[in-house]
């Protein structure tokens, strides 16, 4: 492909650019001659260098959609249709021009005669609707002399473009584009003059300021075109003057003299460590303007990367435009600061999702017109696009004036997925709610549109934004609208980080995710304390999880890990990685410094906890730490369960690794007999104490106000009852609205073990009995006593006729989960296989037995729950049965492996109804979102 | 960066049927590596430990304004560590990245013909065979051919450490 083509592609692809915004003004304002002129302007322009290329699809579709313009410019009425079938028109040329370039300059077959006979048609009915009206055709043009204020211009528009012979013209132009070029080339310029310019200026034939005003529009559009000097409007023909004061230079140049000057960085740093050193170094002076030339150099190529925010933009006032005739709703597009620039990487990739945001505002941020005339405000939405600098961030705000979040409905979105407890959920602010949206598979349109409802937006949103060091907000007032706050950094090549210490290495930490430090001494305010042995520190009444740096990369050199946390002596980094924050220990905080990002090598990317590594100011390499990385990881520790912070999570790892058998939490009590029970604790929503006198008794039972409700207390032996004075210790159950307190005499202690059922039991309400802290504990069922508040418990909405009959096999090794969770199953209304591990199933699937799914635990000795996945997958025969993967272990990477591995979904151990739902959507065949 | 181009250049001018080795002894056992592949021969310094990664995996270093992933060698072919003896390292590079192979000593520079070269013998330590590119038989010993691509490669497609 030569290089005029080349860079006909470039400038038609940014024309058609603007051409796409200038028409979607343009039909709100039919009567504004700048506009259509300026559009008139750019698809002649196409046109006549697809003449002079030899393109004729390209040169036909674009006469014909000059026609219909141009009877505009006429006077014809402006109507929806016809702009429509402009843009479709304008669709169908930069198609063609994609296929052009990759086809490396031959234009591709086709017929475009069905287009062309439209625009034709439409044409022709300008023409007839012009006829009806002549007194229009006044009026239009009026304002078009007015605008313009230079008759000539006017007249000499006119001159080219009444007799619109497609031939004609072009020849006509291209004699004058030679004889306007040849007078470009004494100019003397050092740049590029390619003929696109040059055809531009015929388009502006007149030295009137019309032709400025063009152009300095245009220059606004091509950021590339800065003016950088004034001496251009001495220049004879202002009309070049703009595009003469700018090149365009290859992406890949700039890139590379980026890395040089990284590279010079670096090394300016690393010398102004040596002479640091030596204090009366004679290289001290120069060494300082070294630094200086450095920084502005830095700086100035930092400045070639930057585009304004307004080209990401772009298709943006199209995309709304199309959305709000297919919606029905009307919508106000308003660009804010269009020109704040950042790096242009950063801008790639903020593009998508704000493109995926602003559909998401006319869907189901804004209203219906009916609903908003009901709710007082005009029928017309507005969205607002607002960017601005704020430190080194840029911010960007995507906002509308819409109905905003339901709160209530994310609420019980929230429990329906399984994300939150219901009481869990009651607790949380409404901000806390609000950040939902960004969990993965969420969505709360109602139902899924062509634009958006599928769930897997605003999760991806947030991943593309956290990948470039950004992180995203949302602010919503009910009634009032919401507003999405993008804060992203102004470019990724140069970091600034927090060196720190932790087991003799040194390690960067990007400022960016750093909330703050924490001192952490004996006498000092803020302690490190502990629960049994989990870390945690107090900070302004909020207890933040604490892991020490050399745990989570695993380089504890001590004895014991549990004591790599020293606390009466070391430093904090509160660290915020989305919604999440922790503490981090590290042995030692240096200082910060700016560095430049180098990629490792490919044999260390697959490392999740780095992002990269550089050479610091004394030469060293060192690695900096991924915060993502850093927050799966802490993640992983935090188990899914309701007590996160009271586990221990070493010991559970560890003993998890020697006996591959997950050790639970277990909340000890008391209650008729001096021996202990135990349940599990993520089963329990909470501990209440009530005072006695609140207990009341209807309808033959006990039953206290809580919350609003009546919840009714049930005993754990039959006859037993509660105290008669002072207050009443219990443990609270909530399950999709509703509650049920287990009375209980005296909760003794939250333990860490294993629990392994090793006497069965035949009395209903015990599993069995296991120790548990060296002592025989009765492990309660409490699927017994939940039935007895509540006689539907696990019947209601889940009992589905069509389920009777499928055939479900659960394989998990811990006896006590197959217990808990078949009667759930049954009750649901599945027939249930239970197996005690993968070899057992396989035996079963062997022998013909049919299931129409699995549901399989993780963590199992022999044969985990993936391989035995992967296993089935491999095999013809199982490769369509659905399978469910269920673990307490739940993490986005054990997720993404278990979606490797072949599961349909992925389903935490204690999240019944999110079982039951994830089993009703493998029967009814809506996958996708789920997983 | 010059140096190495001129170096390489140099290389190249050698006879097309013989090649030229530069030798190495890890663990006491002589190998060979193409010279064309050896751009550096480096004392490691101040190499950064990565947590995380692959047991071979040495660390990063900063080697004139490059970071270099150094390989233990030693662990690599499952030979004890080295004690307390200075250790010295090749730079390569593989695709398009560099590497330095930590190694124990450098010998010189052998021209060796290829028909000199035989395949490795079946019986050959598995771990051994899956880099060696085959046997040089010198007077008194055996050289070991590295074969850089295998070596690296195969380091590629290990599995996560994490």
């Amino acid at each position: 492909m030569d290089d005029l083509l080349r860079e006909f592609i470039t400038e038609t692809n940014e024309s058609l650019d603007v051409v796409d915004v200038e028409l979607v003004k343009f039909e709100q304002e039919p009567n504004n001659a700048t506009i259509l002129d300026n559009i008139f302007r750019l698809v002649h322009t196409i046109k006549g260098t697809c003449g002079f290329l030899g393109l004729p699809r390209l040169e036909g579709i674009a006469h014909a959609a000059e026609t219909l313009m141009g009877k505009f410019r006429d006077g014809a009425p402006v109507t929806q249709d016809a702009v429509s079938l402009i843009l479709i028109s304008i669709d169908q040329i930069k198609e063609i021009l994609n296929e052009l370039e990759a086809n490396e300059g031959e234009e591709p077959q086709g017929d475009d005669s069905e287009i062309i006979g439209k625009l034709e048609v439409m044409s022709a009915k300008a023409d007839e609707a012009m006829a009806g009206g002549g007194a229009a055709e006044d009026e239009a043009s009026e304002p078009v002399a007015e605008v313009d204020a230079t008759p000539e211009t006017d007249a000499a528009d006119q001159t080219i473009e009444r007799p619109l012979r497609p031939g004609e013209v072009s020849l006509d132009e291209l004699e004058r584009a030679f004889r306007e070029t040849e007078i470009e080339v004494e100019v003397a310029e050092p740049v590029v003059v390619d003929d696109d310019e040059a055809v531009d200026e015929i388009e502006d034939p007149a030295p009137a300021p019309v032709a400025e005003k063009v152009e300095a529009k245009a220059a606004a559009k091509e950021p590339e075109k800065k003016k950088s000097g004034g001496d251009g409007a001495e220049k004879k023909a202002s009309g070049g003057s703009v595009s003469n004061q700018s090149i365009r230079v290859a992406v890949d140049t700039l890139e590379h003299l980026m890395t040089m000057v990284s590279e010079l960085v670096l090394t300016r740093n690393q010398l102004l460590e040596i002479v640091r050193r030596h204090e009366d170094s004679e290289f001290k002076v120069p060494l300082q303007r070294l630094s200086n030339v450095t920084a502005e150099l830095q700086e100035g190529v930092m400045a070639t990367r930057m585009q304004p925010i307004g080209n990401a933009w772009q298709k943006l006032p199209r995309i709304v435009r199309d959305l709000s005739q297919e919606l029905e709703k009307p919508i106000d597009l308003e660009m804010i600061g269009a020109d704040t620039e950042l790096d242009r990487q950063v801008l790639e990739m903020i593009k998508d999702p704000l493109t995926h945001m602003v559909r998401n505002s006319a869907d189901h941020g804004l209203e219906l017109p009916e609903a908003r005339r009901a709710a007082g405000k005009p029928e017309k939405g507005i969205i607002t696009l607002a960017a601005y600098h704020e430190g080194g961030h840029i911010i960007i705000e995507v906002r509308d004036d819409g109905a905003g979040i339901d709160v209530d409905r994310v609420k019980s979105k929230i429990v329906e997925r399984g994300l939150a407890t219901e009481a869990d959920v009651d607790k949380m602010t409404d901000s806390q709610i609000h950040k939902f949206i960004f969990a993965a598979g969420f969505s709360t349109a109602a139902a899924v549109t062509s634009v958006s409802g599928r769930g897997v937006g605003m999760d991806v949103v947030r991943n593309n934004i956290e990948l470039i060091g950004g992180t995203v907000d949302l602010r919503s007032i009910q009634g009032k609208g919401s507003s999405f706050i993008i804060k992203i950094p102004l470019t990724l090549a140069i970091v600034s980080t927090l060196i720190v210490e932790a087991s003799g290495d040194r390690f960067a930490i990007p400022q960016l995710s750093v909330v703050e430090l924490v001192r952490v001494q004996t006498n000092s305010e803020h302690r490190i304390e502990r629960i049994k042995d989990t870390p945690v520190l107090r900070l302004r009444n909020k207890l933040l999880p604490l892991v020490h740096l050399s745990q989570l990369l695993g380089i504890y050199e001590g004895e014991d890990v549990e004591k790599a946390i020293d606390s009466d002596n070391g430093f904090i980094v509160v660290m915020q990685v989305g919604s999440q924050t922790f503490g981090v220990v590290v042995d030692g905080v240096f200082h910060t410094e700016e560095i430049v990002v180098k990629p490792m090598s490919t044999m260390l990317r697959n490392l999740e906890m780095f992002s990269g590594n550089t050479i610091l100011g004394d030469g060293s390499v060192i690695m900096i730490i991924d915060p993502n990385g850093i927050a799966g990881a802490m993640a992983s520790y935090a188990s899914s369960s309701v007590a996160e912070s009271q586990e221990d999570e070493h010991e559970d790892l560890r003993s998890k690794a020697i006996t591959n058998q997950s050790s639970i939490s277990l909340l000890l009590f008391r209650t008729g007999a001096p021996e202990p029970k135990a349940v599990p604790l993520s089963l329990v929503t909470r501990l209440e104490e009530f005072e006695v006198s609140k207990i009341e008794r209807s309808n033959g039972r006990d039953l206290v106000q809580y919350r609003g409700a009546l919840m009714p207390l049930v005993y754990v032996n039959e006859g037993d009852s509660h105290r008669s004075e002072g207050t009443q210790p219990m443990l609270v159950f909530s399950d999709a609205g509703r509650s049920m307190g287990l009375v209980v005499e005296e909760i003794v202690d939250i333990v860490e073990d294993r629990m392994n059922i090793e006497v069965g039991s035949e009395r209903p309400g015990v599993l069995g009995s296991a120790v548990v802290k060296e002592r025989a504990t009765e492990i309660i069922d409490l699927g017994y006593y939940l039935p007895q508040a509540f006689e539907d418990w696990f019947m209601r909405k889940e009992m589905d006729i069509e389920a009777l009959t499928k055939k479900v096999l659960f394989v998990d090794d811990s006896s006590f989960f197959r217990n808990m969770l078949t009667p759930v199953l049954k009750a649901a209304g599945y027939d249930v296989t239970t197996c005690v591990g993968p070899s057992q199933a396989f035996e079963l699937l062997e022998n013909g037995d049919k299931f129409h799914a699995v549901v399989s635990d993780i963590e199992m000795p022999e044969i985990n729950g993936f391989e035995f996945c992967e296993s089935l997958r491999r095999d013809p025969r199982f490769r369509d049965i659905p399978i469910l993967a269920l673990s307490s272990m739940v993490t986005p990477a054990s997720i993404e492996r278990g979606r490797q591995a072949g599961f349909d979904d992925y389903v935490a151990k204690f999240d019944r109804p999110g079982l039951i739902a994830a089993l009703k959507d493998v029967f009814s065949g809506e996958m996708g979102a789920a997983a | 960066m010059s140096v190495l181009e001129h170096k390489q250049n140099a290389d190249q001018n050698a006879g097309s049927d013989t090649i030229q080795y530069v030798t190495v002894v890890i663990g006491g056992q002589l190998f060979g590596l193409p010279i064309s592949q050896v751009h550096d021969v480096f004392v490691p310094e101040r190499v950064t430990r990565v947590p995380k990664s692959a047991p071979e995996v040495a660390g990063v270093l900063n080697l004139r304004g490059r970071i270099v992933t150094a390989i233990n060698m030693r662990r690599r072919l499952h030979l004890p560590p080295l004690e307390d003896e200075q250790m010295m390292a090749v730079g390569i590079e593989y695709k398009q990245e560099s590497y330095g192979l930590v190694i124990d000593t450098v010998g010189e520079v052998l021209t060796l013909s290829e028909s000199s070269s035989e395949s490795n013998p079946s019986n050959l330590d598995r771990r051994w065979a899956e880099i060696s590119g085959g046997v040089h038989r010198l007077d008194g010993q055996l050289m070991v051919i590295l074969d850089v691509d295998r070596l690296l490669g195969a380091m590629f497609t290990e599995p996560m450490a994490a």
